[in-house]
């Protein structure tokens, strides 16, 4: 176990350290201590390390994620997981606004709840919430899937592309051309396995959820919809 | 971007220390607002007394003499205490609007900052350390404070523009985001017979406040109301002689963390303003939500 304290050290030379890390490295499992809420923690990692942070981080933590697995003992500031490419990231408390934005690939859960546009932009990520998503999220998701244990906020998928949205509680509104969609076989096997991965297999069930999806009215231009644009 | 501290205390033993853990948050928030600094500071008032916090670009000329020339004025006592190019003058709470037309006839060139029972208010323009040392506000006590650290996007970078802004009397108001109605709100308040001192969009949320109150409004349905008048990006701190309140605009993108414990109410615009206030790893930490009002009196 490779410790960094991150006062005493600095997040310049976590990063630059972090940075050094290869497929090949032995040194695989890390501990960020001391991160009070700093901005940019283990951001672009690129290899198969376990990093571990013991308290609460500022914007963008584990932005750009590639291969590793980085577990927050704490919250999240705004922007957690920005970009994220693969690997995992585990927030045991809660996550600030656009949590897992632009999200390419990998998986994303929240303990606690996320807040604002949660997955706004996501393409390929996917996110497990076992709390409630404030307004605004999965606004123009274009893919990956969205798994909500709680409740959702105003305005949920609004200008959704082919994001995949489930959610067990109430969903205050749904945004512009977001619909409900029937929970067919597949899906309740595709979330099945992201609540096990997700943590949650033993807090919900797939046949609780409610799935959410586009209604493919708005994103193929139709003249017909030229005042919606 | 801007950022905001704020604490309520509960507990009269950190009183003593308000205003070193302010000034610690305020330094913490310099990387979201580093053109000018204030800072509002409530303490217990005196029975019977009230203070006015006057500010001058020239203090040497401005400050010399001028509390003797208010008792001469008003016959009534008055004291000072020079910080800087700030003056807190002490003096008889029934003779506060008095003293204030004084001050305009005496020193054309001061400008009060604040006036009530409670509040001093200190805000200059720089990096919020230097404003921090400039008026000693580390050693400062009192029941609840609020700080805000500047980067100017509606109007000049000058003290006047520098928050928090007081349109009332123990009333105070920080501001992160900007309003895009403020000018037909100035108008409307103008018309109700509100002044106003600068171009500035948080002087315009302030008044609004201040005007809501003058009309019965208690700290929570004024705040409620920014939601439906006010337009624009904010998050508002407010402070009153008793009171500390928070309101974020329906969307929200302006940060806002809020962290109780049995000691304390915090506010920070991110979380590492607050990670060395104590007991803070157990503090019920959580972000507030949009549209909604958060009030503490006392």
């Amino acid at each position: 176990m490779q410790v960094f304290d991150l006062e005493a050290q600095g997040l310049r030379a976590l990063n630059a350290t972090l940075h050094t890390l290869n497929r090949q490295t032995n040194e695989t499992a890390w501990e960020i201590v001391n991160p009070k809420g700093s901005h940019a923690i283990a951001v672009g990692v690129d290899a198969p390390v376990d990093i571990t942070v013991r308290g609460s981080t500022g914007y963008y933590c584990a932005g750009m994620n590639k291969q590793a697995t980085i577990r927050v003992k704490g919250s999240a500031g705004p922007g957690v997981a920005e970009n994220m490419m693969s690997g995992t990231v585990i927030i045991d408390g809660d996550a600030s606004q656009y949590a897992g934005a632009t999200g390419r690939g990998g998986l994303l859960v929240i303990k606690g709840n996320a807040s604002s546009r949660c997955g706004i932009s996501m393409k390929g990520i996917d996110i497990v919430v076992h709390g409630n998503i404030g307004h605004m999220s999965a606004f123009m998701a274009q893919s990956g899937s969205l798994v909500v244990l709680g409740n959702a906020g105003e305005a949920l998928g609004d200008s959704l592309y082919e994001a995949r949205l489930f959610v067990r509680g109430p969903v205050k509104s749904l945004g512009a051309d977001c619909i409900e969609k029937e929970m067919r076989p597949e899906h309740l096997l595709l979330l099945a396995d992201l609540l096990k991965r997700g943590e949650a297999d033993h807090l919900a069930k797939p046949e609780e959820f409610r799935r959410y999806g586009s209604a493919r009215k708005l994103y193929t231009f139709n003249i017909d919809n030229a005042a919606a644009y | 971007m801007c950022g905001i501290v704020g604490l309520f205390l509960k507990d009269p033993a950190l009183e003593p220390k308000l205003g070193a853990m302010l000034t610690e948050m305020l330094i913490t928030m310099t990387d979201r607002g580093p053109d000018s600094a204030g800072i509002a500071i409530y303490g217990h008032p005196a029975d019977g007394q009230a203070k006015l916090t006057v500010q001058s670009p020239e203090p040497g000329k401005d400050f010399k003499g001028l509390a003797d020339d208010l008792s001469a004025m008003t016959g009534a006592p008055v004291t000072g205490v020079i910080k800087d190019t700030h003056i807190v003058l002490h003096l008889p709470a029934d003779r506060l609007d008095e003293a204030r037309a004084a001050i305009a006839a005496l020193r054309p060139s001061a400008t009060v900052m604040s006036a009530g029972e409670g509040i001093e208010i200190y805000k200059e323009v720089g990096l919020p350390k230097d404003v921090a040392a400039r008026f000693d506000l580390g050693k400062m006590s009192g029941t609840h404070g609020i700080g805000h650290t500047r980067m100017a996007t509606e109007s000049a970078v000058t003290t006047a523009g520098a928050h928090p802004f007081s349109t009332g009397p123990d009333q105070c108001l920080v501001h992160n985001g900007s309003l895009s109605n403020h000018n037909s709100v100035r108008r409307v308040l103008k018309r109700a017979g509100m002044t106003f001192r600068t171009e500035n969009d948080t002087e315009v949320a302030a008044a609004f406040l201040t005007h809501k109150m003058q009309d019965g409004a208690n700290l929570g349905e004024a705040m409620e109301a920014t939601l439906t008048d006010l337009d624009g990006f904010f998050t508002f701190v407010v402070g009153t002689k008793d009171g500390f309140g928070v309101v974020r605009d329906p969307i929200a993108c302006k940060p806002a963390v809020m962290a109780e414990t049995g000691q304390y109410v915090a506010f920070g615009s991110e979380y590492r303003a607050m990670v060395n206030l104590p007991g803070i790893d157990t503090a019920r930490v959580w972000e507030p939500e949009p549209a909604t009002v958060y009030f503490w009196e006392r």
